[in-house]
């Protein structure tokens, strides 16, 4: 199927008085229609600015200094600045890291979403704005009356599903949400992601969800790719990954969370994330990576295709048969 | 011998602003002592407003309960004369949730840990006050060398984190309350510290008080559990009992609603909300709880003990009722 999203060698950098940093590293996936991808890693590995840059929102002192990116058949790195800003909303949406804190706390949500359609030239009239409005609330679980309230007086979860409003109030094909449940209590984060997952599927679009819970990963999206440093280091189906990580980075993230299960000693990942602007030789996971040899400290590897919808990038990993 | 905290029958209300109304409830009569014969790590869990904080507070004396009282050794808190306010501020430890807001970003961290050395003249040299900090910081994993003149920004949350447990140990206490301390590191690095915190509860005999609201991680460093829901304790007891067979519907709903890592994907499709819908008074949760009946409306459910070490707040369940909770709080209960 042909991908509606296709990131090819997209690269990040950012100018520090210290040296350049490249919080993206040549970085290639591409999207299903529909499809549900998670982006992982800790704090630090690029992960937000990596969904950031596929809107085009890098702001200097960075830039995005390298790849393109395609939505379905339009090049965005080829678009002007006010044609990009249309494309947001119609095209890619984002539901944003802390959203409770991104509503404007002197405007009431009704209006937050009708600025939505003035700016990207919806003619809507005042009536056709209103149920256009009550509708989008109700698709998210709020009720319509929440559209006159100001973003103080809504709980977090309340807040969360009026910012998915915005997001979805154009019909976008792609969906990035970042983090956009990391504030929320665990039963608030399920109705959240519940509603995600139904306003994703009731608009056929696709969602590139971010965040560093693997058990939220595990239960929500199709595929995963796993961000170190910048790389995304192994892509794979969930179940795949799941079950038989490759990259002892995705290994030892997932084994770092806690388990419901049984009680095991608590590990966590041994040592920090490198500094970007002064990465280990060879594999930037390598100090910390307990099957470390010797071509990993001297040697970058590559991203290998290891298959259908699989990518690792990692000395160890053999190809397949 | 009293115990080293003993809270009993505390609860607090926040004044309404304004003149009129009742204020918040946000911890309505709990029951619970801590002794430090048997230290134990004993988790708070709840989701935001459940009060699990207040109880911390509550617990380190830094707000004064509406009704019941804190005793420090056979003490109330709040009249403690001054030398032994000292002594309870040696024996009881804060660890709190953001470790960016605890520090005073011009001084070096250096500054969080002499401080104290010098306030409780816990040595009589500087080298020995050294040698101490050394100590603590080694003993929550940190290699002195690396955090030692450094400043805040140049360290990362979950090494400041462990630096807050550190200055903790210093004073030798007997309780540690930590108040969602690994909330804002990442997931990777949670175990580390929650790692340091089980080495100082078994190897120093250092009681700790677990507040979270994230029920993973409590169920991986506690013995034994507090279950909070709407400023009521829902229901306590073996951590083991609760997590893998809870009585009381929030706990299952809690349970439920984490997502793990599993190939089995049934976490989107549960955890619909039913129940009463309004709230009628009597138990709390039975505007949201699928078993709610009409009997549940009629009073708040007392706390009842269900088995040796747990008791459960709810209708559905029987058992001779339980005043203090230290009765089914491990080790105490399993012993």
């Amino acid at each position: 199927m042909r991908p509606v999203l296709r990131v090819e060698g997209l690269s990040v950098a950012f100018d520090h008085p210290l040296g350049l940093v490249r919080a993206v590293d040549d970085v290639s996936f591409a999207l299903r229609p529909r499809e549900r991808f998670g982006l992982a890693g800790e704090s630090g590995s690029g992960k937000s600015t990596m969904a950031l840059s596929i809107l085009r929102m890098i702001k200097p002192p960075g830039r995005i200094d390298g790849g393109k990116v395609w939505l379905e058949d339009t090049q965005l790195s080829e678009l002007s600045i006010e044609a990009m800003r249309q494309l947001r909303l119609q095209g890619l949406a984002m539901v944003p890291q802390g959203a409770m804190n991104s509503l404007n706390p002197v405007l009431r949500i009704g209006d937050q979403i009708n600025d939505a359609f003035v700016d990207h030239g919806v003619a809507l009239s005042k009536d056709a704005a209103r149920a256009r409005i009550d509708e989008l609330l109700r698709t998210v679980g709020l009720k319509p009356e929440v559209a006159r309230l100001y973003p103080h007086e809504l709980s977090g979860g309340m807040k969360q599903r009026a910012c998915i409003a915005i997001a979805i109030c154009l019909n976008p094909k792609v969906i990035i949400a970042d983090e956009p449940t990391s504030a929320l209590d665990v039963v608030v984060q399920l109705q959240v992601m519940q509603t995600l997952a139904r306003v994703q599927e009731s608009l056929g679009a696709a969602i590139i969800l971010v965040g560093h819970d693997m058990g939220l990963m595990a239960q929500f999206v199709d595929r995963l790719g796993v961000m170190y440093a910048g790389r995304l280091v192994e892509v794979a189906p969930i179940a795949d990954i799941i079950t038989r990580p490759r990259h002892p980075y995705t290994k030892a993230l997932i084994s770092s969370l806690p388990s419901l299960e049984k009680k095991a000693p608590m590990t966590g990942i041994p040592g920090l994330a490198p500094l970007l602007r002064d990465l280990p030789p060879g594999c930037a996971f390598h100090p910390r990576c307990t099957a470390a040899v010797a071509r990993c400290r001297a040697e970058k590897p590559l991203v290998r295709a290891m298959g259908e919808d699989t990518t690792v990038a990692c000395h160890l990993v053999d190809d397949p048969a | 011998m009293s115990a080293l905290i003993q809270a009993d029958a505390v609860s607090k209300r926040f004044a309404a602003s304004g003149f009129t109304g009742e204020g918040t409830l946000a911890l309505d009569t709990i029951t619970l002592a801590i002794d430090p014969a048997r230290p134990s790590i004993t988790a708070v869990v709840g989701e935001s407003g459940s009060g699990k904080t207040t109880l911390a507070r509550i617990l380190l004396g830094l707000i004064a309960p509406t009704s019941g009282k804190v005793l420090y050794q056979g003490e109330d808190l709040q009249t403690l004369p001054s030398a032994r306010r000292q002594q309870f501020r040696r024996d009881v430890q804060a660890v709190f949730q953001d470790p960016y807001e605890v520090y005073n970003p011009f001084y070096r961290v250096d500054h969080v840990l002499t401080t104290p050395v010098r306030n409780f003249k816990l040595a009589a040299s500087k080298a020995e006050g050294r040698h101490l900090i050394e100590e603590s910081l080694r003993a929550v994993g940190l290699r002195p060398e690396e955090i030692l003149g450094r400043y805040p920004h140049q360290l990362s949350g979950g090494q400041r984190q462990r630096i807050m447990v550190a200055r903790a140990l210093l004073m030798r206490p007997k309780l540690i309350v930590a108040d969602e301390p690994v909330s804002m590191v990442d997931a990777s690095l949670r175990a580390t510290i929650l790692g340091s915190l089980r080495k100082l509860n078994e190897e120093m005999g250092i009681s700790i008080i677990y507040i979270t609201h994230d029920l993973a991680t409590a169920y991986q460093v506690s013995d034994s559990i507090l279950v909070m829901y709407r400023a009521a304790v829902v229901e306590a007891g073996d951590v083991e009992r609760v997590v893998r067979h809870p009585q009381h519907p929030y706990t299952q709903k809690l349970i439920a609603s984490i997502p793990q890592v599993d190939t089995e994907r049934g976490w989107l499709g549960g955890g619909e909300e039913s129940g009463l819908g309004v709230n009628v008074g009597g138990c709390r949760f039975a505007p949201r709880c699928p078993f709610a009946e009409a009997a549940c409306a009629r009073a708040v459910p007392p706390l009842l003990r269900t088995e040796t070490a747990r008791a459960v707040a709810c209708i559905r369940h029987a058992g001779p009722p339980l005043e203090d909770l230290a009765g089914v709080l491990a080790p105490a209960a399993m012993a």
